[in-house]
């Protein structure tokens, strides 16, 4: 029986990486590996000596020059002999903040219309259909103009407010509705407890987290007497005064006192200014991925087995508790995904920003220092490079709360 | 991910590839069609017409050129710019030339690397308010809302004059002349800036023109030319030498009317060397004999043009001021052609 021998140990030949099949597919991802590094250096080359022959060089020195244009809405110390780099550093507060006040709406906005849409009154859930199939079927370009444009021809300009017989008029005295932005009165402190007014802000922040750290302990405590006893203590009335006494008497320390808007010269001063652009771009990224989210969120309600609700209601759950306790803990699973996907689209679709005007980073950056320098391809790579980071970003935080919320399998 | 950087990698170095090629003036003979670079639509500058047909003062100088070089005022093609994206189109090669309204600075000329080829309107900036706002000086706008065309000098010019006049002003970047127009009519801007010309051809274009001033102050010198490319001189001779043939045609006495009989022969040999009748001056440029009076042909002299896209009689009514012949107290001289 000697016969059945190992085959012979031959040493490796080169034919082995054709032909056979433990190396084949080795071979050819490295020949495509190396045709793809090849094809890469080449176009990079090919860019560099162009530019070369060009007498175009790449460099970033532009970015400590003097940018010399102004910014309409500068959430940091900005003016006109600012550097570029700091023109873009606006611009990019600018898109995040519009990003993260976008993410938050059109969440509240699809799991409105999605839920809605799964509605059993008929009117209700057609509503929701329409306002899907509108919203996501028309680009979000046109929904930003649209908006805008409705916007400043609807709404009076400051001149109407003007005059004895003026044609507009505040809300409350308070608000004023403009075709330049919504101005809104401003809190400030008459005797903070520090000098700089974010210092203040941050305390009263501070304030809010010690009465969310009362009212975890609170919980606790009644959890665990109800543990005990098997009454759980009535914690409403002290869940209430651990958030309003200390916000209260911060307030009344520091002397809370409101500055309203008012007509001075061209345009209201004072308050606060959430400007047109801002709120055209906002509201039109939130209505548009909205209808997007929708849908998620109607995917991830109807994947969930009807036999889940059923046997819920057959416990004697009431069907907002199924909603809460066992639909929508496992819809979630589906919902996040895809939802990651919507928080990367608003992010990169607020570069649309510059058809209303607002200066997000693709409009400051990518728009008037490219423009006044010159830098194409180093601005553009700057650009790539933020909304990379940002999305990437973005991503990386709801992988981790996605991975809270899915399925655990112990 | 892996396509994307090949797609990527491939843009770049087609726009550089773009930008390396020489020769333009062959580029220009071989495909029989000028492609020149315009505004996306400002009228008396460059608009198209009801029957969509480019015209205006900047796309007179395109038609001049391609006349110049083709014999056929409308082998041009017009692609419209916009502030933004016109020097990229020129830089990557999608254009020949561009006649943008375009003012001449020094970073456009050397950092930019272009070639800037004569001035073709001397211009300024200037601001626009509805006359019921009552302003009737630029240093009275303290606090005022500005629509400005983005990525134009105007916007550097603007922050410079209310920095220095130490006044405050909220600046409204508009991509477009057309955006900016609707958004200063909704009186979501109290004040319009850009070139003086703009101004005067933007309000030229509202139902109630009488409605609005322009106010006395020019913040900035404006001269506004065609511009080509860095580094290929023949061409930028071509577009240099067309564009003055317009202006020495004024200067001369040369009109439209009278071009074929001048053609014929005449007694002043500058005209005849403009006309290719003596001399030879379309040789040195690489063209025919005729190119000056084809580009004479295309649309009349400087000022013919001048009168017929934003002269006094036309709805923009700009008075020559600056732009008249350096004879009649103006800025305009050609160089002699000899």
């Amino acid at each position: 029986m000697s016969t059945l021998t190992d085959p012979p140990n031959e040493g490796f030949r080169l034919s082995m990486l054709i032909n056979d099949t433990r190396y084949r597919s080795l071979t050819f991802q490295v020949i495509a590996a190396i045709v793809l590094a090849l094809c890469i250096w080449y176009l990079g080359n090919n860019l560099i000596q162009n530019l070369r022959a060009a007498g175009l060089n790449i460099s970033y020195t532009f970015l400590g020059d003097p940018a010399g244009y102004d910014i309409n809405q500068r959430l940091v110390e900005y003016d006109s002999q600012s550097s570029h780099a700091k023109a873009a550093l606006v611009g990019l507060l600018n898109t995040l903040l519009v990003a993260f006040l976008a993410c938050i709406t059109a969440t509240v906005f699809g799991v409105v219309a999605g839920v809605l849409r799964l509605s059993n009154n008929w009117l209700v859930s057609k509503l929701m259909a329409v306002y899907v199939e509108i919203f996501r079927n028309i680009p979000v370009l046109i929904w930003i103009i649209i908006i805008f444009t409705i916007m400043t021809a609807v709404l009076p300009g400051p001149r109407a407010f003007r005059g004895d017989n003026a044609t507009a008029s505040m809300v409350l005295d308070a608000f004023a509705f403009t075709n330049r932005g919504i101005y809104v009165p401003m809190p400030w402190f008459e005797n903070g407890l520090f000098a700089s007014t974010a210092m203040n802000w941050l305390l009263v922040l501070g304030g809010f987290a010690g009465s969310w750290i009362a009212a975890h302990q609170i919980n606790v405590w009644a959890n665990a007497k109800q543990e005990a006893t098997g009454v759980r203590p009535k914690t409403t009335a002290m869940i209430l005064a651990a958030w309003l006494v200390p916000f209260l008497a911060l307030m009344l320390i520091m002397g809370l006192t409101w500055e309203y808007p008012e007509l001075k010269g061209f345009n209201f001063s004072g308050g606060i200014k959430v400007g047109g652009p801002l709120i055209a771009l906002w509201f039109a990224l939130s209505i548009y991925t909205g209808a997007f989210i929708a849908e998620n969120v109607r995917a991830g309600i109807q994947a969930v087995s009807k036999g889940q609700t059923e046997a819920a209601s057959a416990l004697g759950l009431r069907p907002r508790r199924v909603m809460n306790l066992v639909v929508l803990p496992q819809a979630l699973r589906v919902i996040i995904p895809p939802l990651i996907s919507n928080f990367l689209n608003i992010t990169k679709n607020s570069s649309l920003a510059i058809a209303v005007g607002y200066a997000d980073i693709t409009a400051t950056l990518g728009g008037i220092t490219l423009n006044q320098t010159g830098r194409a391809i180093e601005c553009v790579l700057l650009l790539m490079l933020f909304y990379l980071t940002a999305s990437l970003t973005i991503s990386m935080v709801m992988n981790v709360y996605n991975a809270s919320v899915k399925l655990k399998e112990r | 991910m892996k396509k994307s950087v090949i797609l990527g990698a491939m843009t770049f170095a087609g726009l550089a590839a773009g930008a390396a090629s020489a020769g333009t003036l062959d580029d220009v003979k071989a495909r029989g069609k000028l492609n020149c670079g315009v505004t996306t639509g400002l009228v008396g500058f460059a608009a198209p017409n009801a029957n969509g047909e480019w015209e205006g003062f900047d796309v007179a100088v395109c038609r001049a050129v391609a006349a110049a070089v083709l014999g056929d005022s409308s082998a041009v093609e017009f692609v419209p710019t916009t502030g933004k994206t016109r020097f990229t189109a020129l830089a990557s090669g999608e254009i020949d030339m561009l006649a943008r309204n375009t003012t001449w600075t020094f970073s456009r000329d050397v950092d930019l690397k272009f070639e800037f080829v004569g001035v073709n309107y001397y211009d300024g900036q200037g601001f626009m308010v509805p006359k019921e706002l009552g302003v009737s000086s630029a240093k009275e706008l303290d606090g005022a809302t500005v629509c400005i065309q983005t990525g134009t000098t105007t916007e550097l010019n603007l922050a410079d004059f209310f920095r220095s006049n130490n006044i405050s002003y909220e600046p409204v970047p508009i991509e477009t002349n057309a955006e900016a127009q609707q958004q200063y009519l909704a009186g979501a801007c109290d004040v319009y800036t850009t070139d003086a010309s703009g101004l005067a051809a933007t309000r030229a274009t509202f139902d109630d023109p009488a409605g609005h001033v322009i106010l006395p102050e020019i913040i900035s010198k404006e001269p506004l030319g065609p511009l080509v490319r860095h580094g290929d001189h023949e061409w930028g001779d071509v577009v240099r030498w067309s564009l003055m043939a317009l202006i020495a045609a004024e200067e001369l006495g040369v009109t439209s009317a009278n071009l074929s009989e001048m053609a014929a022969g005449t007694e002043n040999p500058e005209i005849n060397r403009l006309l290719g009748t003596e001399g030879t001056l379309g040789e040195m440029l690489g063209l025919s004999a005729d190119w000056g009076k084809n580009a004479i042909a295309a649309q009349g002299n400087y000022g013919e043009i001048f009168a017929k896209n934003i002269g006094e009689d036309t709805p923009v009514g700009l008075a020559r001021g600056l732009n008249a012949q350096w004879t009649e107290g103006g800025l305009l001289y050609a160089p002699p052609f000899r």
